[in-house]
């Protein structure tokens, strides 16, 4: 703590020892400032010594919320960077909900920014107005000529550290509207160069606490014999080999029957337990098909007519298409697909004096967990807090309906005699065989053409199990039988495209399914791409040209899906291609636009290598440019990867894949360079730690059919093409 | 109680003969900058430095580290090619989660010790055992070749 010792400040630093200015919203919802923590869960916090500290409502699994909040309250309340630290906020769904979630603290969608951005700004720009005010009364002058820079109140002559007024601030009510500032004072919004990550300094020398890293004292380790079958349940268990092992504490069946809880005193002990206990499995509810099986009853589900209807006359369009002069008609297929973020999923659940609990967690979607530890432990809420640590990754996986992981280790604690604070760890075989996959989809479409080449009619058709259906996310996702996140990005397309119509039937839910990163998109986006590419080669026009003709600009989507394809090309040298094989493709998805370039090498008599990828990224106002450069890269690995080679497969239920080896990521050698432009927006902030995902896989596969290689419309594409 | 040379210092251990060089590191020593990612050595993620030389401490077992020296992530800023590394990280915000940058950073430090201007094409040969779920490759690859450049100065 830094004591002025002129006399004013010594002052001012005595009277305010414990004082502190909050600024956040009040038990009435609206902005307020305080000295008292229990009056308002605070957005910003203001030390005595003029600390600042963004509380971030959205975890950090590396998407950038610990950057991008700490720079809204900094660019509001007139701090350098340096000058303002982050702590993740706890758990409370009336004050750190996610406003597109509703009454919901929460991570996911690609929101945290687009939610985030005025609430953080009116905390900063509040903070300031109520420091300001405080100076202006001390010194007698009029608030309006001040102003804070770099931390200190300054004008009329006058100028303080903020740490100067944070008790007389503290005593002030909040304004209702602060004055923001305006684009043209930005310092650090939008601005390249000026904001590093806040994350980076614990993330490079080990410091950085994940949920995997408790190690409480006394703690214990729980691992969990899990069924090999989605669904199964233990019908016998025999410990008898692990009795004796070091460490070894006890193993117990779950209250629910999915699995055995095994603890130990290390995580190694209870591994080596885990390995020496025979469970024996009931699998009468258990997923006991084959992926070959889902395969054809998908495949057979998109060549019927659709169960239902979320866009146009599906016989009205056949009809059309088959009155066309030329129909191209493809059926792809998408596999399940494991999430595997490089933490594997873990907690600990640490017992309170007071017959409460603390739940540390890369917590994504907090209230829920909250919810989930309230009934499997029969604790009132407020006997649970939940502490949000970094999540090593996710991509959707942390965050599921049920809680699953959360619920896990509470029902472990619940078998102890609840004295020992308990953590939860799954090994990397848990992630990659424990289900919550992607879901397997088909789609099947007919685009018919007229003798020109033109577009005369789209009948596409979808087959997938639902992600939203029997969970309690349905009443909010799925409207007149279609869960939207099964056909979004292509029943939504901006593409104007003449007679269309899309159709969706839904298969039987026996794996257990999971929103992954982009969710629809992830499979929507290579459907609509690749046959827009088809369209082309069929009508021989170029890719460019034709998805151009199908944006007229006719709305704002139409022309921001245009501008982004404009960038990308100019950046790719698009009209002059030479002899590179060039891949493109264009997504709209979470309120932003992305068009992606792939270059590739080989195709034809080679093998294929990725040598350079464009992106061009359109997410309204950047507020970190530098962290949405981040995103699309990651995005556009995460997307090429797992079309080049990865797939959850099953041989009678049971998953075949282990462990990253058959589960391979992506590697540094598979992608060369990647070039991302950030468009100039003065549009409202939208997703970026999705979006970069959808066009990454088609564009890849645009490019190897132009290279020569095959047209891929079944995944992973590894089955078909040769990679370097 | 067995005896280890860790960052300079030694250590005394419980662990039992076949125990991992990792689960000795975070769970009994409490130094939890090194990762657990698959425990097969097909990640990286738990990568320490054993008389310097890059290793999976998954695969690396408690009584096979008689008289050698480990290095881990909390210690690797002492080390000219850590601190530089470390530096490169820094300018060009390499991590994401962050979760498999301890092993990056440690496979990279081994890297330009022993090959202090790799190319591009040695850089991608060297890490390609460090998995990065992000997929922050590019900048891992620049952030080598921008260490490169600090050590050269």
């Amino acid at each position: 703590m830094t004591v002025r010792m002129n006399r004013r400040g010594f002052i001012a630093t005595a009277a305010a020892a414990a004082a502190v200015l909050y600024v956040g919203i009040s038990p009435n919802g609206a902005l307020a400032a305080s000295g008292d923590a229990t009056a308002l869960n605070p957005f910003v916090r203001i030390d005595a010594d003029g600390r600042v500290t963004a509380i971030i409502k959205h975890f950090e699994m590396g998407q950038g919320p610990s950057t991008g909040l700490t720079t809204l309250i900094a660019e509001e309340l007139g701090v350098t960077m340096d000058q303002i630290g982050f702590e993740f906020a706890p758990s409370d769904p009336q004050v750190y909900n996610n406003l597109a979630f509703g009454p919901m603290q929460g991570t996911g969608g690609s929101t945290a920014m687009a939610n985030s951005f005025m609430q953080y700004r009116n905390a900063g720009a509040a903070a300031r107005q109520v420091l300001i005010e405080a100076a202006a009364a001390e010194w007698d002058v009029d608030a309006a000529g001040l102003d804070i820079v770099d931390g200190r109140i300054t004008g009329g002559g006058k100028s303080a550290p903020i740490a100067d007024f944070v008790a007389a601030a503290a005593a002030l009510p909040a304004p209702a509207e602060p004055r923001l500032r305006g684009p043209d004072e930005w310092r650090l919004i939008g601005k390249e160069g000026t904001v590093k990550r806040k994350d980076t300094p614990a993330k490079i020398d080990g410091t950085a606490q994940f949920a995997m890293d408790m190690q409480l004292d006394d703690q214990l380790v729980v691992v969990i014999v899990h069924a090999p079958r989605m669904g199964a349940t233990v019908a016998s268990v025999d410990t008898s080999a692990a009795d004796g092992m070091s460490g070894f504490a006890m193993a117990k069946p779950l209250p629910d029957n999915s699995g055995v809880a095994v603890f130990a005193d290390t995580t190694w002990q209870a591994i080596r337990a885990r390995d020496a206990i025979t469970v024996e499995w009931d699998n009468s509810a258990a997923e006991m098909r084959s992926s070959d099986q889902i395969r054809d009853e998908l495949i057979a589900a998109v060549s019927d007519t659709s169960t239902w209807a979320p866009k146009g006359d599906q016989a009205q369009v056949a009809a059309a298409v088959e009155g066309a002069a030329k129909v191209i008609d493809r059926t792809f297929y998408f596999p399940l697909l494991a999430h595997a973020p490089m933490e594997p999923l873990t907690c600990t659940i640490e017992p309170t004096d007071n017959g409460g609990v603390i739940l540390h967690d890369g917590a994504q979607f907090p209230t829920f967990g909250h919810m989930t530890l309230s009934q499997v432990l029969d604790l009132p809420m407020e006997k649970i807090a939940i502490r949000t640590v970094m999540a090593g990754g996710s991509f959707g996986r942390r965050a599921n309906a049920t809680s699953d992981y959360n619920r896990e280790c509470a029902m472990a604690f619940a078998l102890t005699d609840r004295s020992r604070p308990v953590k939860l760890v799954w090994t990397r075989e848990d992630d990659i065989k424990g289900g919550y996959y992607r879901p397997a989809f088909a789609h099947r479409v007919r685009v018919g053409l007229n003798d020109r080449g033109g577009i005369i009619g789209w009948d596409h058709r979808i087959a997938g199990q639902s992600i939203m259906k029997g969970t309690s996310m349905e009443q909010m996702a799925v409207h007149d039988g279609v869960d939207h996140s099964s056909v979004e990005g292509v029943a939504d397309t901006p593409y104007a495209v003449p007679s269309m119509s899309v159709g969706l039937s839904d298969v039987e839910k026996a794996t257990s399914v999971l929103w992954w990163r982009s969710v629809g998109h992830s499979h929507t986006a290579y459907v609509m791409e690749s046959m827009i590419d088809m369209v082309a080669q069929e009508s021989g026009a170029d890719p460019l040209a034709l998805r151009l003709s199908m944006l007229p600009g006719e709305t704002p989507a139409q022309t921001r899906m245009a501008s982004v394809l404009k960038a990308v090309a100019d950046m790719a040298d698009w009209s002059n291609t030479g002899d590179r094989a060039l891949g493109l493709a264009v997504h709209h998805s979470f309120g932003s636009f992305v068009a992606q370039v792939a270059q590739v090498s080989g195709g034809k008599d080679a093998p294929v290598r990725i040598e350079k990828v464009f992106a061009a990224v359109d997410c309204g106002i950047a507020v970190n440019p530098d962290v949405i450069r981040a995103q699309i890269e990651g995005g556009i690995g995460f997307g090429m990867g797992h079309a080049m080679r990865n797939q959850i497969t099953l041989t009678e239920g049971e998953v075949d894949q282990f462990n990253f080896p058959d589960y391979e990521p992506l590697r540094i050698s598979d992608i060369g360079a990647i070039e991302v432009q950030v468009m100039a927006s003065a549009e409202a902030p939208s997703g970026v730690g999705e979006p970069g995902v959808p066009p990454a896989g088609p564009a890849l596969a645009n490019a190897i059919a132009r290279a020569g290689g095959p047209r891929v419309t079944e995944l992973p594409m590894m089955t078909q093409v040769d990679f370097a | 109680m067995r005896e280890l040379r860790l960052n300079g210092k030694t250590v005394k251990v419980e662990a039992e003969n076949g125990t991992p060089l990792l689960w000795v590191i975070r769970d009994e020593l409490k130094l939890t900058g090194t990762k657990f990612g698959c425990g097969v050595a097909a990640c990286g993620a738990c990568t320490v430095h054993l008389d310097g030389e890059p290793t999976r401490s998954c695969q690396t077992y408690v009584e096979d580290l008689d008289g050698v020296e480990i290095t881990t992530i909390e210690a690797i800023s002492g080390d000219q090619v850590g601190a530089a590394v470390q530096q490169a990280w820094t300018e060009l915000d390499v991590v994401q989660c962050g979760y498999c940058q301890s092993g990056q950073i440690m496979s990279a430090v081994g890297l330009l010790t022993s090959n202090p201007s790799p190319t591009a094409e040695e850089i991608d040969t060297h890490m390609w055992g460090n998995a990065c779920r992000c997929a922050t490759y590019q900048r891992i690859r620049a952030g080598v070749q921008r260490a490169a450049e600090i050590l050269e100065a």
